[in-house]
């Protein structure tokens, strides 16, 4: 019985954490962009943008 | 090295944001081409491309006007429209409050479903009064946050004086709380957090997927928007030019339309002879010639040279205006319109709500006590609520726009896909809808190999429509150019070259050419060649209609165009034809359709269709169409063919015989459920099998739609 009082507020604040991390993708604009997403991973020069990068500035 | 130092710039001062549609980008190459190139550009500081929105955001330095970045879009090779605010602004808002509410409810549900599951096992006492409570800790503010929309669309609802399926929904879940929250100070047996909080969630699946619906389709037709006319060159006093807003636009200023260009406003041409394709204001397919002093209309398409146009009327002056204020007339007819799931809500909600109270009346003259009684009251409550019933149309619709949409089709909603069902008379504009829209040549074998290279030669110096027409035909033929010197083109007449030492001309016949489109080519003396010009059907158009008529849509041909072609296409297709109607002429053709009973499905392209299909009961338009018009119409179809149209219908009837089976089987659940639940047999365990299993059935029978749109 000791245990469930300990476990109920652990599955529950996990279960939350869960729940504020899709709210922060979802504000952050992470799903408005699917299709795109998918293809991104096809750009391999992405190095070569000037500013993605601290050290890309010369 | 002075790119950083630019950027720097940019930073410090307060950047602009921009967003285009650029339909061309087909693949990762085009995201990557899009970033970058627009990034090296001086002035931008970013740019992110949303594919899924064939959308791209660029913030830039202020001082960076629309025309600059379109060319900036254009030197990387794609072609781009700036989208206006109101298209721009916060498209997916409702979308992102939904799914937000939906996540909740989906956490909250499965919480509390485990701790229901213990319960339901046989946990007892202290352990099931812990639970209960952990249950209303959770339930409660998910029913507060998750249930908004419900309860703000109810209670709109009751202000009105009518009802709707949210008035069952929110009566249910706040009963149903309430009474749970009861039964856990009283340390009571059961409890319906779990099922309030499913329902919410299920509920909110369907609601959720009807905004996506729109969100989705709303996306694709704003990324096709065209530039029309955002503003215009104006020419100050002293000969100086800059760009301005089209609605700062006031008669008396000058605007110089470059070639390519659409006018922003009304006005008479001051200097300079061009061709204006005048299509979208009246379904004429041929370009008119207009000279100094002529009047041009805003949203013609300017396809010669530049004018210097001073403008007459502007802004909400121009006939365009007038259109779109006939068109807002006409849509209001539509707004009546009651969506199935609503007219159904009609009829169940008070069936509900008078059950639900005579079995509390029953139950408490049966001698229960009031606190039994109450707890049988909404168990029926529970039972009835419409969770199958919400899911059943959304479920049906998104099926289908879905397979819509890969074939072409874009649908705005799920009315106009109700509505789509219901039609039985097809109507159609010609010059852009069942046929192209561009004139092309109607027999090329006039001509000689040398004779088509000369022709070539000179027609891929213009912009003529009938020129690039040409130019497209003979190049597709593998005709190559003759050596032609000295081309000069004089606007309204021709092309005229030296070949071989010989005067050559492409232009106007000389004779009457019967008043069809035709231009004719002169090699020296010799007597001139015409080449007759067509504007050709679309493909399917024909099969199309039959198989329109076959499922009992008749088709008929209203359009702005000349009466000839209009009756030559009529016979073509074999369907009624009338010509020659103005836009308010089409209003009254459609309206004494409906008045007659039908339901017209109106499509249309122009922007003189615009108020036709804001009054069809049902409109589609082709992706090439006006912005008016296609933000009018219900339905955009995608692509050179008319046989989407057909299959939109046929997808649309499918849909709306899922929704009645839908409808159906959440009858017959409720038949075999609210006896059980009147008799006090229902426990939250029953409750929440019903719920769910009913609920799976109907998204399972929806998506036997996905196959629909072949």
């Amino acid at each position: 019985m000791n245990g469930i009082l300990v476990l109920i507020p652990v599955a529950l604040g996990l279960g939350l954490i869960g729940l504020f991390a899709f709210f922060w993708a979802v504000g952050r604009g992470q799903f408005d962009d699917l299709d795109g997403a998918a293809l991104r991973i096809f750009i391999d020069d992405e190095g070569e943008q000037p500013r993605e990068g601290p050290d890309a500035a010369p | 090295m002075n790119r950083p130092a630019g950027l720097a710039s940019v930073a410090s001062a307060a950047l602009a944001s921009s967003r285009f549609a650029v339909p061309g980008m087909r693949c990762a190459g085009c995201i990557a081409k899009l970033e970058q190139g627009l990034a090296n550009v001086p002035g931008i500081a970013a740019a992110r491309v949303n594919f899924t929105a064939k959308q791209v955001e660029v913030s830039h330095d202020p001082a960076l006007d629309t025309p600059a970045l379109v060319k900036a879009f254009a030197g990387l090779g794609f072609e781009a429209s700036p989208m206006g605010d109101a298209l721009a602004g916060p498209a997916d808002g409702e979308a992102r409050a939904l799914v937000k509410a939906l996540a909740v409810a989906g956490f909250a549900a499965m919480n509390i479903m485990l701790l229901s599951v213990s319960v339901w096992s046989g946990a007892g006492g202290i352990t099931r009064d812990l639970f209960h409570w952990l249950s209303a800790l959770i339930a409660l503010p998910t029913v507060a946050y998750a249930g908004r929309p419900f309860f703000q669309s109810a209670w709109r609802a009751l202000k009105a004086r009518h009802t709707n399926m949210d008035v069952p929904i929110s009566i249910g879940v706040l009963l149903a709380t309430g009474l749970s929250l009861f039964e856990t100070i009283t340390h009571g047996r059961h409890a319906y957090f779990d099922s309030a909080v499913m329902l919410l969630f299920f509920l909110l699946a369907g609601r959720w997927l009807d905004a996506v619906m729109r969100d989705r389709a709303r996306d694709g037709v704003s990324a096709l928007l065209k530039h029309m006319a955002s503003g215009a060159l104006i020419i100050d006093d002293d000969g100086q030019s800059h760009w301005m807003k089209a609605e700062d636009i006031r008669p008396g200023m000058k605007m110089l339309v470059a070639a390519g260009e659409r006018l922003a406003a009304d006005g008479v041409i001051l200097e300079g002879r061009s061709h204006f394709d005048q299509s979208l204001i009246t379904g004429e397919a041929m370009p008119v010639a207009i000279g100094p002093g002529g009047r041009v209309l805003a949203g013609t398409l300017n396809s010669g040279d530049a004018v210097t146009v001073a403008v007459t009327a502007a802004g909400a002056d121009t006939s365009i205006a007038d259109i779109a204020r006939l068109m807002q007339d006409a849509g209001q007819g539509r707004s009546r319109y009651v969506r199935i799931a609503d007219r159904a809500a009609r009829l169940y909600a008070p069936a509900v709500h008078t059950l639900a109270l005579l079995s509390f009346i029953g139950w408490m003259l049966a001698g229960a006590g009031w606190h039994e009684s109450l707890l049988i009251a909404v168990a029926v409550l529970i039972i009835t609520c419409p969770c199958a019933l919400g899911l059943a149309v959304p479920a049906a619709q998104i099926v289908t726009t879905g397979a819509l949409m890969k074939a072409g089709v874009l649908v705005k909603d799920g009315s106009a896909l109700e509505r789509l069902a219901e039609a039985d008379t097809a109507v159609f504009d010609k010059t852009g809808t069942l046929t192209l829209g561009q004139p092309a040549p109607a027999d090329l074998s006039v001509l000689g190999p040398t004779e088509a290279g000369i022709a070539l030669a000179l027609a891929q110096c213009s912009r003529h429509p009938l020129s690039e027409a040409l130019r497209a035909a003979l190049t597709a033929t593998g005709t190559l150019p003759q050596r032609v010197t000295l081309v000069t083109e004089t606007p309204g007449e021709g092309l005229t070259g030296q070949w071989n030492g010989r005067l050559v001309k492409l232009g106007r016949p000389a004779g009457d050419a019967g008043a069809a489109m035709a231009s004719a080519l002169t090699i020296g003396d010799a007597p001139e060649i015409l080449i007759r010009f067509a504007d050709p059907m679309r493909p399917d158009a024909a099969n199309t209609i039959t198989e329109l008529a076959a499922m009992g849509v008749p088709a008929r041909i209203l359009s702005g165009d000349r009466a000839g072609p209009v009756a030559a296409a009529g016979a073509a297709l074999a369907i009624p034809a009338q010509g020659g109607l103005d836009p308010a002429g089409k209003l009254a053709a459609i309206k004494a359709l409906a008045a007659d009973g039908r339901r017209v499905l109106m499509v249309g392209d122009g922007l003189n269709d615009g108020p036709a299909l804001a009054a069809g009961h049902v409109s589609m338009a082709p992706g090439a169409a006006a912005d008016a018009s296609r933000n009018a119409a219900d339905a955009v179809f995608l692509g050179a063919s008319l046989a989407p149209v057909a299959i939109a219908i046929r997808a649309a009837r499918a849909t709306q015989a899922i929704v009645k089976q839908n409808f159906a089987l959440a009858i017959a659940y409720n038949v075999i459920a609210v006896p059980l639940a009147i008799a006090g047999l229902v426990t939250p365990l029953i409750a929440a099998l019903a719920m769910s299993g009913s609920s799976i059935i109907v998204v399972a029978n929806a998506l036997r739609l996905k196959g629909a749109a072949r």
